[in-house]
């Protein structure tokens, strides 16, 4: 039994990884770069090393390339772990994604399995250039056939994925990048929650946060300042953005009264529209206040420099969580 | 040629049995350069490399592109690529000592990008990537201007117009569509300039190149290919992009392709001046692969300890394009050390220009994120911008509360 008190989530995912190759042979990693460098974050670091450029492979650059063949691969058996470098470099295999393996299950009558899993290192907060700081999962959580989901913790990077290679189905597995190096509890043998089920991380009885990724750990510095205010705030870390465990997140409203959905993508036509209409629906007579959302604007991710004012933080969201008292 | 096609493919398949088959010895091996080199020139190759210039800094000619230089045109070469070099290390300076987020520096590609670069007319059009500082030299952009983006205070930082030099392209492959599209419309307006289109060996792969060499062959459009194939694309050696030389694609889409000593400026001065002409003779697309090497890091963010070995580096840089020319130049008489000395102290004024502006540059206004998003504007973007406003004046309020005011 290995119990890590420290361990940052970027090697959660490598010993996930490593775990999941190691249970089952026709699990294979694949992208550009994955191989002798381990990543441009290292993650998949001595993979190769141990298990071979048969099953580590490094692929030429074309991401269309990557997720068709990978979708070829799980037709004839494999389960590809497919990396697509960063977020802005998802699109120009988005075609094969949205169009080839989200759909190809219910084409086949269900007749055929397409397990193919797409980590992807995304949003921003790490000063990185164009391209690199993007949010795109509302993209992917509008198709039907794609399951999608983002860890905020070491513990979850490494049983989320594991469960994601071992489903049927295809799950886009989005890495909160500048929360790579966040170290936090691991332990291997414990039983883990579903891979789809929301998770209560801080209790409280005046309003409720749902966020997931990087912005679960904003939200439970909200909750911890909000706290010295004599304000109880709850965090509902949603863990999976398709499907969302809306009983989790209703039960919490039900507590509270009132929701802030909180995520660094453009708010307009995001995750939180999805979320806020759907407690809307479930919780009417509960409410409190509206369901308020905080996340990016409608605007290109800005150039670095700009990212702080961008990226809801500290204050945008505690100024929601006025907002929402103040009803 | 059908039926032939036909008849043939019926004979190999025909009553034989894959055991058969897979006993059979094959008849011809592939040539080595296509099994396991990936696009490295082996000797045989190394004849197919057009040179005007070797490694010793010597002057050789070629049949098929000759090339008559004054001597100061020489000269001009070497200060262009003195000058690239020079503020290319200041940025990685610059970067190291975090006033650039990120650099992408172009060491050891100076041939490629000053030869093709010098080769263009101002009514020519390039669509680069994101390391052709010196074809962005060689166009007249203001050197400063290439940090903003690494400053991460724009995502540009230049009027494509102005220069006829596009913006960089940080997602590999997708200008090569915008040249080719590009010069479709020069050649539906009748004009008879070029386009230019630079990409990486690694951005070969890429279904977009596939499609714009496609697309170019089909319309005949005025457009050149240029392939910096500098070996590597981060840790990716060529061979994982190709199995056979690059240049060498072209054909398959009907065009030519060539392959130039991309540590020779003379050599790819000349090659793209030729595959301009032809663009602009109505001769359709030509792709130049510049066989170079990345002398440094992939970009600041890279360790290519981690995959190649010191050795390839130093064998590299024994073919400097920068101290080749300069050789020839010495042997001929065409600088003396006073010029030498000349184009040091410009190099310094460069370095000293480019560290006070980078310095001095301010980051971007808040506001500026909703700015420019729409060409005729937006009311959700006129809404979040006003939204926003008002949630930073608040705090400014509260500061004046605090403050007793
Ligand atoms: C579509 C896309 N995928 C991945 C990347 C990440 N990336 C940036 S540069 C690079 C290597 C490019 O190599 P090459 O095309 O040979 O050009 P070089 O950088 O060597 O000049 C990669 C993988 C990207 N920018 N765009």
């Amino acid at each position: 039994m290995a119990v890590f008190e420290k361990i940052t989530i970027a090697k959660a995912i490598n010993a996930s990884l490593r775990a999941s190759m190691e249970a089952d042979p026709k699990v294979l990693v694949m992208g550009e770069d994955v191989g002798k460098l381990g990543g441009v974050f290292r993650v998949t670091d001595g993979l190769q090393k141990d298990f071979g450029e048969e099953r580590v492979i490094d692929t030429p650059l074309a991401e269309s390339g990557i997720i068709g063949t990978a979708i070829g691969l799980a037709l004839r058996g494999y389960r590809p772990v497919a990396e697509i470098q960063f977020d802005g470099f998802v699109f120009p295999a988005y075609d094969q994604i949205v169009t080839q393996l989200a759909k190809m299950h219910a084409r086949a009558l269900g007749k055929v399995k397409v397990p193919v899993v797409i980590r992807i290192p995304y949003a921003g907060g790490i000063g990185a250039v164009e391209h690199h700081s993007e949010s795109p999962e509302a993209l992917f959580a509008h198709v039907a056939g794609l399951k999608i989901v983002s860890p905020s913790n070491s513990s979850d990077a490494y049983w989320m994925l594991q469960q994601a290679i071992a489903g049927d189905d295809p799950v886009i597995y989005f890495e909160p990048k500048r929360r790579y190096h966040d170290k936090s509890r691991l332990d291997t043998e414990s039983i883990p929650d579903p891979l789809h089920k929301a998770r209560i991380t801080r209790t409280g009885s005046d309003l409720t946060l749902a966020a997931y990724g990087p912005m679960v750990k904003v939200c439970e510095n909200v909750a911890n300042v909000a706290a010295e205010e004599g304000k109880s705030v709850e965090v509902v870390d949603l863990r999976s953005i398709s499907p969302i465990d809306f009983d989790t997140v209703q039960s919490s409203v039900e507590k509270t009264g009132r929701l802030v959905v909180v995520h660094e993508a453009p708010v307009f036509f995001g995750s939180g529209a999805e979320i806020a209409a759907r407690i809307t629906e479930r919780c009417f007579y509960h409410l409190e206040a509206p369901v308020l959302r905080v996340g990016g604007f409608h605007a290109p991710y800005p150039p670095s420099r700009l990212e702080d004012e961008y990226l809801p933080g500290l204050d945008r969201v505690l100024d929601a969580v006025d907002r929402a008292l103040a009803y | 040629m059908t039926v032939e096609g036909t008849a043939e493919r019926k004979t190999a398949r025909g009553g034989s049995k894959r055991t058969t088959a897979k006993k059979a010895t094959p008849t011809k091996k592939a040539p080595q350069s296509q099994a396991g080199n990936g696009g490295r020139p082996d000797e045989a190759e190394q004849d197919q490399l057009v040179q005007l210039l070797t490694p010793e800094g010597k002057r050789v000619e070629h049949p098929d592109y000759a090339i008559d230089l004054s001597p100061e045109e020489l000269r001009g070469l070497y200060r262009d690529m003195v000058l690239t070099r020079c503020f290319d290390a200041e940025a990685t300076t610059l970067q190291r000592q975090g006033e650039l987020g990120l650099w992408a520096s172009l060491l050891g590609q100076e041939a490629a990008q000053i030869g093709s670069g010098r080769a263009l007319r101002d009514d020519d059009y390039v669509f680069p990537t994101y390391r052709e500082h010196g074809v962005a030299w060689c166009r007249g952009v203001d050197p400063t201007n290439l940090l903003g983006m690494f400053r991460g205070v724009n995502h540009g930082g230049w009027d494509p117009n102005s220069n006829n030099f596009h913006l960089y392209t940080i997602v590999i492959g997708s200008q090569t569509l915008h040249a080719t599209g590009y010069a479709m419309g020069v050649q539906k307006d009748g004009a008879d300039s070029a386009v230019i289109a630079y990409f990486g060996d690694g951005a070969s792969s890429q279904g977009d190149v596939a499609e714009s060499f496609t697309f170019s062959a089909v319309y005949n459009a005025p457009v050149v290919f240029f392939c910096q194939n500098n070996q590597w694309a981060i840790s990716e050696p060529t061979e994982k992009q190709t199995r056979v030389p690059l240049y060498q694609r072209a054909r398959g889409f009907g065009f030519p392709g060539v392959r130039v000593d991309g540590n020779d400026v003379l050599a790819c001065l000349a090659v793209t001046k030729a595959a301009l002409e032809r663009a602009r003779t109505g001769q359709g697309p030509m792709l130049i692969e510049a066989f170079t090497y990345r002398m440094g890091a992939h970009t600041t963010s890279d360790d290519p300890t981690k995959y190649r070995a010191d050795e390839e580096r130093l064998a590299w840089e024994a073919k400097d394009p920068i101290l080749r020319l300069r050789t020839y130049l010495e042997s001929e008489g065409f600088v003396d050390d006073a010029y030498l000395a000349a184009i040091d102290e410009e190099s310094e004024a460069l370095g000293k220009r480019v560290r006070d502006v980078v310095r001095a540059m301010p980051d971007p206004d808040t506001m500026a994120i909703f700015e420019n998003v729409y060409a005729d504007g937006h009311a959700l973007v006129d809404e979040e911008r006003a939204q926003f406003a008002a949630y930073q004046a608040s705090f400014a309020d509260a500061d004046a509360i605090a403050e007793g005011n």
